[in-house]
């Protein structure tokens, strides 16, 4: 029994870290009904812009987050403006342009990255990488625990941004409906262009936060990008309620695989949730709240 | 028509007489390498670019058809050249369960679906040691020790691709895959059935991508799950590949497939590893500035010099 509680304690806490990823992408999805499938490699610039910080300048992971979200804010935000917004309005054959175009901007950046860093695997080794406590008989991992309380604090800090202050209503009046959005006097061009950027803030977040667990090389976007459309579709487009409770659930779905079947099949049942859901329940877990 | 007749034939001529020119066996390498992603940006674009489907697991059928041909080798000892039969109908015989669950989505979704197929098939060759071999991949002996048998095999394999692709366009067929693409509620409307139509593109599809990949592994000898069922290296590439050459258009992903190879040739020497990075602002830009790719605009830019013509319409692009 012990086993089964060991194995969703590790699920839960690393699923509150995807999640937090995942809400980035969902935010972007809801607002420019678009996926992003450079959200990966955006986590994994965030990572690098953590591991700089580490590494060259000795500032601890959690507090490099400080530097990392903004910087990806930043980032997102030229992106929005200077590619994916140009993008509006162009006559193309095939309706997923934006989504290509974003395919295009993963590629460019994980291989600015592997230009600069190389392909070698990273790590940042900090003095409680590998300590952990005890709760009952089941083991914690200090870095699990400490990312969990930091990505949930986030997720309600972007809860109360969306629904209390003007920006955050607005992101929502775009996302609901872009064209009574824009007669009601919101600016939505700069609207997805905060969406972008706040986006690639929470990936950066998320991925600084996984940094003392996870290895970091160039491709490890791949990775993230997967794990967090499945989120995404799970928790229903749009929802961060959702993507939070996708994110759970995908954390501990893995974590089961990963005991109970085998360590490398783990990824294979996250996809095969993905699928299930995909057919029988495509509006994800927001649909059946609605209910 | 017969100016088109003489320029194709012309084409195919050259095709046929380049490798004796071009003697050295690193640019007859690269031709092939050229043939090898014009076949699979061809497979891609039918379903892709004509039919609107977007997949982003490709490699799925690339990797069956390649792992067709190797496992025969690894498991029976017969020739991976029975590949070129097994690979490409076990990809279809797969193709089939994966289309009838996959189109009942749409749009992101079924380009997401697909994505997951590919990632499924990756992992489970990866994991399956005993009938896969496994992350150590399968290895064979060369059969030829020239690179002429190989580009032939390779120039017919592409030239049937492209030659299957022209006759559904021009087919009802062809006109149907377009009205999916353009807009599905109105084509069932007007009584398709899409689903179907939506297979028979999916099919010859997954059959040229299998192909491809059973020559592929014919070729390099060497496969392993991490390089033929590659998300980065093969799903998306694809992509890339037709989206630079013009989607929808019949010779766009050969172009595409020759800036691709020829561009990561050139810098490989020269950069290393950052000729993914220079081919991926290339899509970036194409992708901003001319979305319908090299192809798809050439037509438009001839439209302007031929305007007395008048052959607007003329052709199926």
């Amino acid at each position: 029994m012990s086993l089964f509680w060991q194995t969703l304690i590790c699920g839960l806490l690393l699923g509150g870290m995807y999640a937090l990823i995942a809400i980035g992408m969902t935010l972007i999805m809801g607002v420019m009904k678009i996926i992003n499938l450079a959200h990966g490699a955006l986590v994994m610039v965030g990572m690098y812009v953590t591991y700089i910080c580490f590494h060259y300048w000795g500032i601890d992971p959690y507090a490099a987050l400080f530097i990392s979200m903004p910087a990806l804010f930043f980032l997102g935000c030229l992106i929005q403006k200077y590619s994916i917004n140009t993008l509006i309005g162009k006559e193309s054959i095939l309706p997923e342009n934006q989504v290509l175009l974003t395919v295009g901007i993963m590629l460019v950046l994980t291989e600015t990255m592997r230009l600069i860093f190389g392909s070698d695997y990273k790590s940042v080794h900090t003095s409680y990488t590998g300590s952990s406590f005890f709760v009952g008989d089941v083991s914690v991992s200090i870095p699990m625990a400490i990312g969990f309380v930091i990505a949930m604090v986030f997720t309600y800090a972007l809860h109360v941004f969306l629904t209390k202050s003007d920006i955050g209503r607005s992101i929502r009046a775009t996302a609901q409906d872009k064209e009574a959005a824009i007669l009601m006097g919101v600016n939505a061009n700069k609207i997805t262009i905060i969406t972008f950027g706040l986006g690639s803030a929470l990936a950066a977040g998320g991925g600084t936060l996984l940094i003392p667990i996870y290895y970091l090389f160039p491709d490890i976007g791949h990775t993230f990008v997967a794990k967090s459309f499945i989120i995404t579709i799970l928790g229903g487009m749009g929802s961060t309620m959702g993507a939070l409770f996708g994110g759970l659930t995908l954390g501990i779905a893995e974590s089961f695989g990963a005991t109970y079947i085998s360590m490398g099949l783990k990824d294979v049942v996250g996809f095969v949730i993905f699928i299930i859901v995909l057919l029988f329940l495509p509006g994800g877990f927001k649909s059946l709240t609605k209910r | 028509m017969l100016k088109k007749f003489w320029f194709l034939s012309i084409i195919i001529i050259i095709a046929i007489i380049l490798p004796f020119i071009v003697q050295s066996s690193y640019y007859q390498h690269i031709f092939i390498l050229i043939l090898i992603w014009g076949t699979l940006g061809v497979a891609w674009n039918l379903l892709g670019g004509y039919t609107g489907q977007v997949s982003f697991g490709h490699a799925a059928f690339f990797g069956l058809g390649a792992y067709g041909a190797g496992l025969l080798a690894f498991h029976l000892h017969i020739s991976p050249w029975w590949g070129m039969i097994v690979g490409p109908v076990a990809a279809v015989i797969i193709s089939i369960p994966i289309g009838l669950i996959c189109f009942r989505l749409r749009g992101p979704y079924f380009a997401l679906a697909m994505l997951a197929v590919g990632e499924i098939c990756r992992l489970i060759f990866t994991e399956w040691v005993p009938f896969t071999n496994g992350a150590m991949g399968i290895l064979t002996l060369t059969t030829f020790s020239s690179k002429l048998p190989y580009y032939y095999i390779g120039l017919a394999v592409l030239l049937l691709s492209i030659y299957t692709v022209y006759r559904l366009m021009a087919s009802r067929a062809g006109y149907y895959f377009v009205s999916i693409r353009e807009d599905q509620d109105t084509a069932e409307s007007l009584g398709i059935p899409t689903t179907k139509y939506k297979m028979y593109s999916l099919i010859p599809s997954a059959f040229f991508s299998g192909l491809a990949g059973a020559f592929y592994m014919n070729y390099m000898n060497y496969i392993e799950p991490s390089i033929v069922f590659s998300l980065p290296d093969v799903s998306i590439m694809i992509i890339m590949v037709v989206i630079l050459g013009g989607v929808a258009t019949l010779w766009g992903p050969l172009i595409g497939a020759i800036i691709y190879v020829v561009l990561s040739e050139l810098f490989r020497s020269s950069l290393g590893s950052a000729h993914l990075l220079v081919f991926g602002v290339i899509v970036c830009l194409v992708i901003m500035y001319m979305p319908n790719g090299v192809m798809g605009e050439a037509n438009k830019i001839k439209k302007l010099f031929r305007r007395k013509g008048a052959h607007i319409g003329s052709e199926m692009t």
